[in-house]
Formats: structure tokens, C-alpha cells, sequence
């Protein structure tokens, strides 16, 4: 993929828990392809897979008639996914966990997903789609970091 | 289409003499895991089983459901003074579990040798 400018490739899934890591090996395929490190892919795939399974869990509400749409662009220096569903999109983002009051069974031990990709990658941003659907999480993961 | 979580208890003895209960998972670790994760360790008596050791050698895939089940876990553990401990994960998965903060309640180890040395 040297003469890599900008590559798209687009994966359909259907809202079944489990079909994210469809997404999660098409991600990571992708990005080693572009030559990012491997630590760096397995970043990606657990970001690409947590935000599929919001999509399917709380975007498309397991509805298997609605569909998740991935989209990779890989261009030269970066992997940009969209993660999009049917759903109205967040409408705040969650705080971030705190193990302690899980501990205490002061916050739900789940919920971390979101955490998890903005931790993981460089970029992400909620998008909520225009007529409350078509929402997408947006992934920007930097090939620089290889310089590290 | 998650590969089914498969789990089995082995008993132990760490070098210092203290018996030692080992969780050995097989498969993914995600929201279908319950029985296999939390059903498991709530099956193991906790009058004995003061000291746990989760096996993931054979886990490829951890999601934040299934991490989720293992905080689960690890509440119940505390309510019951028991200690857990765990090796075998990837060092992605040992970042992930730290960011977390498992790692806070629940001490990694590369290895079952090096985890059991330290208990």
C-alpha cells in the first residue's frame, strides 16, 4: 500500500452482538497494511469494537433489521472509522469510570466503552445524524505514532 | 458468533504453602460469559477459597462487558475477603486493565509461576 493516498473500504454488520469483530479484524487488516505498529492495531480493534457494540447495543437497540455501517479511510498518514448506526446519537458523554465507586457499587461496573476509545485512539467525536439517525462515532488513529 | 467462554477450577499450592484456587479461561471474554466468568467463581466455596487466580492465556478477546464481568467479580470477591489475582493477559489487555483500573484491586502477573511465587 505505498501509493496509498486515500483507501476506502466499508463493512456492513448486522446488529448482532458478536458480528463487531467482523469490524475489529477488518480494522486491523487495514492498518497493517498501512504499517502501523502492532500495538497500535490492537489499540484500534478493541476502539473499533467497543464502538460497534454501542452502535448495535444502543444505536440500533439489537434491532436486527438495521445494519452498522463501518467505514475505513486509510489515507497516508492516518486510519479514520466511522462507526455508523440508526440511532439519535449521544446526547451527553458519559464521565469516566471510576473503579472505586464501582467498587462500592456506587456506578454500574459496565459503561466503559466509550471510555475505552477515546482512550485508545488519537481522535473520536459523536456525531448525531441530522433527523435523529444516521449517528456515527468518528476514529482517527495516527501512523506517527510509530515514531514514538 | 462471540466464541463460546469456556472455564475450569484447578487447585493449587503457591510455594509458601497457601492453597491457591485457579479460574482457566478459553474463548472471549464478553457480555455471553457470565455463567462462565461470574457463575464459576460464585460456585467456589468461600469459606476456602480465599485466594484466586484468573488464568487468560487462552483469552483472545476481552470487550468492556466482559471486563465489567470480571469488577463483578471482584466486588463480590471483596465482600467475601477474598483476594484475586490474574495472569496471562496480553500486554494490550494488561494496558486496557489498567486504564481501568482493575489493577488497583486485582494484582497482574506475566505468569502462573510468577503470580504464585508472589502469593
Amino acid at each position: 500500500m505505498s501509493d496509498l493516498k486515500t483507501t476506502t473500504v466499508e463493512v456492513r454488520l448486522p446488529s448482532r452482538m458478536g458480528f463487531e469483530k467482523v469490524a475489529m479484524s477488518t480494522a486491523a487488516s487495514v492498518a497493517k497494511l498501512m504499517g502501523f505498529r502492532e500495538d497500535r492495531v490492537e489499540d484500534l480493534k478493541t476502539a473499533v469494537a467497543e464502538a460497534c457494540i454501542n452502535a448495535i447495543e444502543h444505536g440500533n437497540r439489537l434491532n436486527e433489521k438495521l445494519s452498522v455501517g463501518v467505514v475505513l479511510s486509510a489515507g497516508q498518514d492516518s486510519l479514520e472509522v466511522k462507526v455508523i448506526d440508526d440511532g439519535k446519537g449521544m446526547s451527553k458523554q458519559p464521565a469516566k469510570p471510576d473503579i472505586d465507586r464501582k467498587m462500592h457499587g456506587e456506578e454500574d461496573p459496565r459503561g466503559m466503552g466509550m471510555f475505552l476509545i477515546q482512550a485508545l485512539v488519537d481522535e473520536a467525536e459523536w456525531v448525531a445524524g441530522s433527523n435523529g439517525k444516521s449517528s456515527y462515532v468518528r476514529l482517527m488513529i495516527r501512523l506517527d505514532k510509530d515514531a514514538e | 458468533m462471540q466464541s463460546e467462554t469456556k472455564s475450569h477450577v484447578d487447585q493449587l499450592t503457591s510455594p509458601a504453602g497457601h492453597p491457591v484456587t485457579v479460574l482457566r479461561f478459553e474463548g472471549d471474554i464478553a457480555s455471553t460469559s457470565k455463567d462462565a466468568v461470574l457463575g464459576t467463581y460464585q460456585a467456589l466455596p468461600k469459606e476456602t477459597a480465599k485466594l484466586i487466580l484468573l488464568d487468560f492465556t487462552k483469552v483472545d478477546y476481552i470487550n468492556s462487558s466482559g471486563i465489567a464481568l470480571v469488577i463483578q467479580m471482584l466486588i463480590e470477591a471483596a465482600n467475601s475477603a477474598q483476594k484475586v489475582y490474574a495472569y496471562g493477559l496480553s500486554a494490550h489487555f494488561v494496558k486496557v486493565f489498567t486504564m481501568v483500573g482493575i489493577t488497583k484491586y486485582a494484582g497482574l502477573f506475566p505468569s502462573q509461576a510468577e503470580a504464585l511465587a508472589a502469593l
